[in-house]
């Protein structure tokens, strides 16, 4: 029988785990630094959490893994999480938190895809600000972000705004019927460029405003202004929101933060609010996140504005270069202890692993090239041999600090 | 290349037949009075033909089985909506196929979908298909569902025991008719022709479908599914029983296990008035006094007994079990052994193998390196057996009956009742192994009944069954 992997799955190998636990390493220090506490929900939640309005499209919940467990019995199904931030907003309310909160996790994702050839688990490093409305808020949010990718040692990322609330609004200024709305608005949150298109043929009245608000693209506070000034008295309802967007963007301007403004780039969640965001690198998107103050009320719990985002843990490691996180051969030796010298030899393994060197014992034919040093422990004649791998010198001894201080480790250690 | 081909029994076998006639295929036998389940076509006399429930075709063809089939596109959706990428493709239209399947529910909220999705409480949805009913539920916006999943008598569920009802009628006044509201028409009951995808490309298989596509009208409007029923009839006020919180809710099978419930009933002078019903009445009443009773499928009971949707039901133990395999935890229990409908559950095998017990079977499938396909309508019970039994790679696939068909072509192994085990002698099958014995019992919950007068009701219907089972 064939051992197979289960398709749409993948495994991550040494160098893909060097990536993975410097990113989440990276990322876990940032998020402490801004004071943000680390959480983890279950895998496993209950399916309806996903379904209400303002949760996930019916398009995305087509494509959650959803089953009956042990308990499925009542009927009630679970789902292999699809998403973070929605078993963050339960584990909110179903541990009776109020007022603020700064949490992050980093998880695993499950979403089908077709092909198989795409993962179906994905990994994701994610933040959520809850109980707090402000621009600030959301300035500290994509400052985070940014931050993250900094410490990572990335550059030349770029970041699109867009803005749930002016989109919904322009919306409610059209006149569709709820399930039109609601039908539109997730295809443009799914990234579905000719959403508009329909409405755009229907109502021909509303093509000029809509065309200024979501074909145009800016870079400055002052285009927002422009849009406002242009479409305030035409469309009233939008004035709120765009107010919102102005006063986000002035400050991102005044930490120097360069943006791009593009309303049709809406990609996200139902249950986005207000400003959405997105961070890309090249063409790729490598993060992003977005308000979402109905959500907490809608999923049953008190009226809690938040506010989060996530980094995409498969498109980092993929930026990140394997060797440059490999151990240096310098640091690692390799040790061959005879049977009857095993106490010493142990002992002074242990004395070099709380020096931080990466000590191997010889089990079998082991690549001398990979380790800087091998270290042999005999019980007759000279104890201790250390020979430098690259040089090819041996230094024999029978006083294991001699070895200590050959290495470098100065430190008392007896 | 030998082509394999199913065709449907049961509602689409006349149009299917009417059809494959027009297209000249010569096939002999295949009518209403059906007495084999392979056939040969005159035309095409090199294609493997079985006939199999509608039901079984699109997993049949999913799994490579089948080449070509024939059934209506609810089933066909019924898989392509929860397995978007198995191997199934829709080909064509049939243009024949009556009614659809509808979302019905009582007349008021229930019926109005933006009402359904402010639902706080838990909406609870009843159907013989689970996998539409979830995308229903993700489609309404439901903030809280429970879905049972039905083998039957759908009908019957709504008001007490589901809010909504996924429901196979001819037209949405059949709905009305039943005192229930249609909302969403599902899909349309038409019959398609659909293919194994792989077989598409890599088998010709052109003679075949042109013979029948050249029939067909090719304008046909592409299905619509989840269409909102905008209903501006009302449905006749219908008025149900008001069951209180003192009375007794009994679920009693349907089919060929009613005249035994009658003789057992007959014994101790329980009368219940149509039942079995000429009419397909499903709420029949009684001289059991604070009783309310209804008919159901016994493969749906212990579902509907763990959820407190009935207080005593008789069924088979067969179906208590699979229930319990699945859900260990399901608070529901086996009151009473009532002795009648003696089945055993088997394991069955193609009578050509060299396999005389499991412990044979289990070396046929290493040495043959074979994904065993184990078909059987009893998937929990059989998927503890093979795996019990250490068969390393296997497959189940559930049916609805008469798997007996399946052997040897379409399943390796099936998971059976049997009386006398003349059924399986007859089609060349061998029992290599016996799982257990099943008659009929009466089951309930194991929460307690904190109603007084009920549990002295539920006492007066237990004790006169012990007695009428100490009787001649």
């Amino acid at each position: 029988m064939k051992a197979e992997k289960c398709k749409g799955f993948t495994d991550l190998t040494p160098d893909d785990m060097r990536a993975f636990r410097y990113v989440e390493d990276t990322f876990r220090d940032c998020c402490l630094g801004w004071g943000y506490d680390e959480i983890r929900t279950p895998t496993l939640e209950y399916l309806y959490l996903f379904t209400s309005a303002g949760t996930l499209t019916p398009n995305m919940l087509g494509k959650v893994y959803s089953f009956l467990d042990w308990d499925g019995w009542s009927g009630e199904r679970v789902v292999l999480k699809p998403d973070g931030t929605i078993p963050t907003a339960r584990f909110y309310i179903s541990n009776n938190k109020s007022g603020l909160a700064r949490l992050f996790y980093v998880t695993n994702l499950f979403m089908f895809e077709e092909t198989g050839k795409k993962s179906r688990e994905k990994w994701q490093c994610g933040v959520e600000l809850i109980g707090v409305n402000s621009a600030l808020s959301d300035i500290e949010l994509l400052s985070l972000s940014l931050d993250v990718l900094r410490q990572l040692g990335l550059s030349d990322i770029r970041i699109k705004l867009s803005h749930a609330g002016l989109i919904k609004a322009l919306l409610d200024s059209l006149e569709l019927s709820s399930e039109e709305k609601n039908n539109i608005f997730s295809r443009i949150l799914e990234g579905d460029s000719a959403a508009l298109d329909i409405v755009k043929m229907d109502k021909p009245e509303t093509v000029e405003a809509l065309n200024l608000l979501l074909g145009l693209k800016g870079k400055t506070s002052g285009f927002l202004k422009n849009v406002k000034a242009l479409s305030s008295k035409r469309l009233a309802n939008i004035s709120e929101p765009l107010d919102n967007f102005i006063c986000i963007v002035e400050k991102l301007e005044k930490l120097g933060v360069d943006y791009r403004i593009d309303l049709a780039s809406g990609k996200g969640f139902e249950y986005y609010t207000g400003l959405i965001f997105h961070l890309l690198i090249g063409q790729n998107v490598i993060g992003g996140g977005g308000r979402y103050d109905a959500l907490i009320p809608q999923m049953g719990g008190q009226a809690t504005p938040a506010a989060g985002f996530a980094i995409y843990m498969d498109q980092l490691m993929k930026l990140i270069e394997p060797e440059s996180l490999a151990e240096l051969d310098s640091n690692k030796i390799l040790v061959r202890i005879e049977t009857d010298a095993m106490e010493e030899g142990f002992n002074l393994a242990e004395i070099l692993r709380d020096f931080g060197y990466i000590v191997v014992m010889q089990l079998e034919d082991k690549q001398e090239t990979d380790y800087g040093w091998k270290l042999e422990v005999v019980s007759k004649g000279l104890k201790f041999a250390l020979t430098n791998i690259a040089g090819g010198e041996t230094t024999k001894t029978d006083d294991a600090c001699d070895i200590l201080k050959l290495l470098g480790c100065t430190e008392d250690v007896a | 290349m030998s082509l394999n081909i199913a065709l449907p029994k049961g509602r689409l076998l006349n149009s299917t037949a009417t059809l494959l006639e027009r297209a000249g295929w010569e096939l002999d036998g295949y009518n209403d009075k059906l007495r084999y389940y392979r056939l040969k076509s005159g035309k095409f006399p090199d294609i493997n033909i079985k006939v199999l429930q509608e039901k079984d075709i699109p997993i049949q063809i999913a799994v490579g089985n089948y080449d070509l089939g024939i059934c209506g596109l609810d089933w066909t959706e019924e898989l392509l909506v929860k397995y978007p990428s198995s191997s199934v493709i829709k080909i064509a239209d049939l243009g024949y196929g009556d009614g659809a399947l509808y979302v019905a529910a009582l007349p008021g909220e229930l019926a109005d979908p933006e009402k359904l999705t402010l639902r706080k409480n838990i909406t609870r949805i009843a159907g013989e298909y689970p996998n539409l009913a979830e995308i229903l539920a993700g489609k309404l916006r439901l903030k809280r569902f429970s879905i049972f999943p039905l083998w039957g008598g759908a009908e019957v569920y709504p008001p007490e025991d589901a809010e909504i009802v996924l429901l196979p009628r001819k037209s949405e006044k059949d709905i009305l008719d039943a005192g229930l509201v249609p909302i969403i028409k599902v899909v349309d009951f038409k019959a398609y022709l659909i293919a194994n995808s792989n077989s598409l490309k890599t088998k010709n298989m052109a003679d075949v479908l042109s013979s029948l596509t050249d029939l067909l009208d090719s304008s046909r409007d592409f299905p619509k599914t989840f269409h909102v029923i905008k209903t501006t009839d009302i449905a006749s006020a219908k008025s149900f029983t008001t069951v209180n919180d003192d009375m007794v809710r009994l679920a009693l099978p349907d089919g060929h296990q009613q005249s035994h419930v009658c003789r057992i009933f007959d014994k101790v002078g329980i009368k219940v008035d149509d039942y079995p019903s000429q009419t397909g009445n499903r709420r029949p009443t009684s001289n059991l006094a604070g009783y309310f009773i209804k008919v159901i499928r016994p493969q749906d009971m212990p579902l509907q007994i763990a959820n407190g949707n009935f207080d005593l039901a008789i069924t088979g133990r067969d179906w208590l079990i699979d229930h319990k395999y699945q859900f260990p935890n399901s608070p529901i229990h086996e009151l009473l052994d009532l002795k009648y409908g003696w089945v055993k559950i088997v394991a069955v095998v193609d009578e050509k193998l060299p396999v005389e017990d499991i412990a044979s079977w289990w070396q046929h499938c290493n040495e043959k390196q074979i994904t065993c396909r184990v078909a059987t309508e009893y998937t929990n019970i059989a998927d503890r057996y093979v795996r019990d039994n250490r068969i390393d790679r296997y497959r189940i696939i559930p049916t609805w009956g008469a798997t007996e068909g399946f052997l040897p072509e379409d399943a390796d192994l099936l998971i059976e009742n049997t009386e006398t085990g003349g059924t399986i002698a007859r089609h060349n099958l061998r029992i290599i192994d016996k799982l257990f014995e099943s008659t009929a019992c009466l089951i309930a919950s194991t929460r307690k009944v904190s109603n007084t007068k009920k549990s002295e009701r539920m006492e007066f219907l237990i004790d006169a069954l012990k007695n009428a089972m100490e009787m001649p």
